[in-house]
């Protein structure tokens, strides 16, 4: 049997070539937009905000204390008991800048009337979740807040707390 | 032979005027239309068409009107380049320099933005016009498709401009508008970053949005726009307007393009660039502080045309608020020529009698219940309140979710039982329910939200202080 014709099971050249163009042609469309995406890419500009941040000494924050460093994009919250958090000061509904207000002591979001308590927790909607943190460390009495590293949190506990 | 050669030799000018138009501007009918065809921009029209078509009252100019306004947006736009750096903050103070050191800069500002403002009005009356006229019927789809491309590309347009001045205005409405980003499910976050050139709105973001301010969007504006118009003729030129008591297909008189048609769109131009600079000389295009990034307005509100989202925002999880309600919407203003299909009402303003008096009934409903859902949940309803340990998503977000669409959709069997409404005439019935409610929520949000985005009379307004 030297049949050349072909069967179901068995591409001819032409089709095989049209299923080939067809594959590379794809491919080179998802390279280009790879490029194109890559390319876009947001860059990282060094030693502003996305680097780390020293917002002064522990004793400069004294204990149930909420301190803003508009530089750092975050407030220094001292609880009760000594321990802090590095809250970004950014609303977690749609992105205004979250004041401190004193006299209630709660963050007052301007823009939607989101409420949040000393920790960052929700007390009024719309926001959907707590205020985010910056991971924050204490390295011989200095704080360090690495504004490159958002965490975002469903609720607050102890463990976000960092103490001396 | 001898008289050609007494003739003198034509200059290069008019040889080149010759061949722009050969005998000068025709005075007979024959000629007109010869000019027509032969013209690469008269040939957007036909070379005769119906006087019924060109009657003022049913198509209002819409169309020439957004082409208009897209040209002096364009001549505008590229003369604004040469005093603008895209950099903060340098692009606010030259926005400063513009409006106080530049030979008619103010007014070629005040121009621009106010053109770009009133396009969208405009867009948006254009596609009214074209849906109750049922103008969309085939084989119209996919013009109608490329139209509301055009729309949100012009949403786009509108919304990259208004970071550039970078004023505390800019900042901040651009900051809440992308922030919506991050709630479209998984890729949000991604998308926001790549969008703002960073976590939030920055010197990349304003380079980001300068970039497709000036580029993409024009570009894919003026190919769309050039599409539409050669769609428009290829698809049997304007729908040709009827009264609702004629069955038959009016078969109206047709005149030459020239000068029947031209001339109506000269002077329109005319009217029209008249108004602008009346308009742009007396009033000044906002510009507030320099953007500064520690401190939010009270209240900071999206661009106008947004505000009727963020108000949804203020009612709902931002998931169904920013990206479902939205999403629902524009998918069904591109699926309404697929299922409103009866070619016999085309032309017809607002399909029949009765499609007449369910709009005016559609309206009054919108009117009454929307004000009143927006005080019920402003001041009663609190279903996060009342349900605190359910998900915000179902508590703020689907159970309002079914509190709207449920009496939609009874007001729809309603309409379709007590008043045997066809499909056309239920599409009508609640597209002007759903618009009129649309445009109900942009006014509360532009007039009656203040400070905290709480609810305040217009004329009681606590003054706002940046």
């Amino acid at each position: 049997m030297t049949d050349n014709t072909p069967t179901p099971n068995n591409l001819s050249r032409r089709d095989f070539l049209k299923v080939a163009w067809m594959f590379l042609g794809g491919v080179a469309a998802l390279e280009t937009a790879g490029v194109f995406i890559s390319y876009l890419q947001p860059r990282l500009a060094e030693g502003e905000f996305g680097s780390v941040i020293i917002p002064g000494k522990v004793d400069e924050f004294p204990p149930n204390s909420v301190t803003h460093i508009p530089n750092g994009r975050f407030y220094v919250v001292r609880t009760n008991d000594g321990g802090f958090l590095a809250v970004y000061h950014r609303c977690t509904h749609l992105g205004c800048t979250v004041p401190w207000d004193q006299t209630a002591q709660k963050f007052v979001c301007p823009c939607h009337n989101s409420q949040f308590n000393r920790e960052g927790v929700v007390e009024n909607p719309p926001a959907p979740r707590p205020l985010d943190l910056f991971a924050l460390i204490i390295e011989n009495g200095e704080l360090k807040v690495d504004t490159g590293k958002i965490i975002q949190r469903q609720t607050y506990e102890t463990a976000q707390v960092v103490y001396p | 032979m001898d008289e050609q050669n007494t003739q003198p030799e034509p200059s290069i000018f008019e040889r080149m005027r010759n061949r722009l138009t050969p005998e000068g501007v025709p005075s007979d009918d024959r000629g007109r239309m010869r000019m027509v065809m032969d013209s690469l921009i008269l040939h957007i029209h036909p070379a005769k068409v119906e006087v019924t078509s060109m009657k003022w009252t049913y198509t209002w100019g819409l169309g020439g009107l957004s082409a208009l306004l897209m040209m002096v947006l364009g001549l505008t736009g590229i003369v604004l380049l040469n005093n603008y750096t895209p950099a903060a903050p340098q692009a606010y103070l030259d926005i400063l320099e513009i409006n106080s050191n530049v030979w008619f800069g103010e007014l070629i500002r005040n121009l621009h933005h106010w053109s770009a403002n009133l396009l969208i009005v405009v867009a948006v009356l254009h596609l009214i016009r074209v849906f109750v006229t049922g103008s969309y019927r085939p084989p119209r789809e996919l013009n109608w498709l490329i139209g509301v491309v055009m729309l949100l590309l012009v949403l786009g347009a509108n919304f990259t401009g208004y970071l550039l001045p970078w004023d505390q205005l800019a900042y901040w409405a651009i900051t809440v508008g992308t922030s919506i980003i991050s709630y479209v499910p998984l890729i949000g976050e991604w998308i926001g970053r790549l969008v703002l050139g960073g976590p939030e709105v920055g010197a990349n973001t304003l380079l980001n949005f300068y970039s497709m301010h000036i580029s993409f969007i024009p570009l894919a504006i003026f190919g769309l726009m050039s599409y539409h118009f050669w769609r428009v003729r290829k698809d049997g030129g304007l729908t040709v307007p009827k009264s609702s008591k004629q069955t038959e297909d009016p078969k109206p008189e047709r005149v030459t393009t020239i000068p029947h048609l031209v001339h109506r769109e000269l002077i329109f131009a005319l009217g029209w660039i008249a108004a602008l600079l009346t308009f742009a000389m007396l009033v000044p295009a906002p510009l507030e502080g320099i953007a500064n990034p520690a401190l939010s307005p009270n209240p900071a509100k999206a661009p106008w045309y947004f505000m009727g989202l963020q108000e949804l925002l203020l009612h709902f999880h931002p998931l169904v608020g920013a990206i479902v309600l939205p999403g629902l919407a524009i998918a069904g203003i591109f699926a309404l020529p697929f299922f409103d299909l009866n070619p016999k009402s085309v032309g017809v303003y607002f399909r029949s009698q009765r499609g007449r008096s369910l709009t005016v009934l559609a309206i009054g409903i919108a009117l009454i219940a929307t004000p009143i859902w927006v005080l019920l949940d402003e001041y009663v309803l609190n279903w996060t309140l009342w349900l605190p340990t359910w998900n915000t998503l179902l508590s703020n977000g689907l159970i309002p979710l079914a509190v709207v669409l449920l009496p939609i959709i009874f007001l729809d069997g309603w309409v379709h039982k007590s008043f045997q409404a066809d499909t056309e005439e239920r599409v009508l019935f609640i597209a002007s329910f759903l618009f009129t409610a649309f445009i109900v929520l942009t006014v509360i949000g532009i007039l009656f939200r203040g400070p905290g985005m709480s609810l305040y009379l217009p004329w009681n307004m606590p003054i706002i202080t940046h």
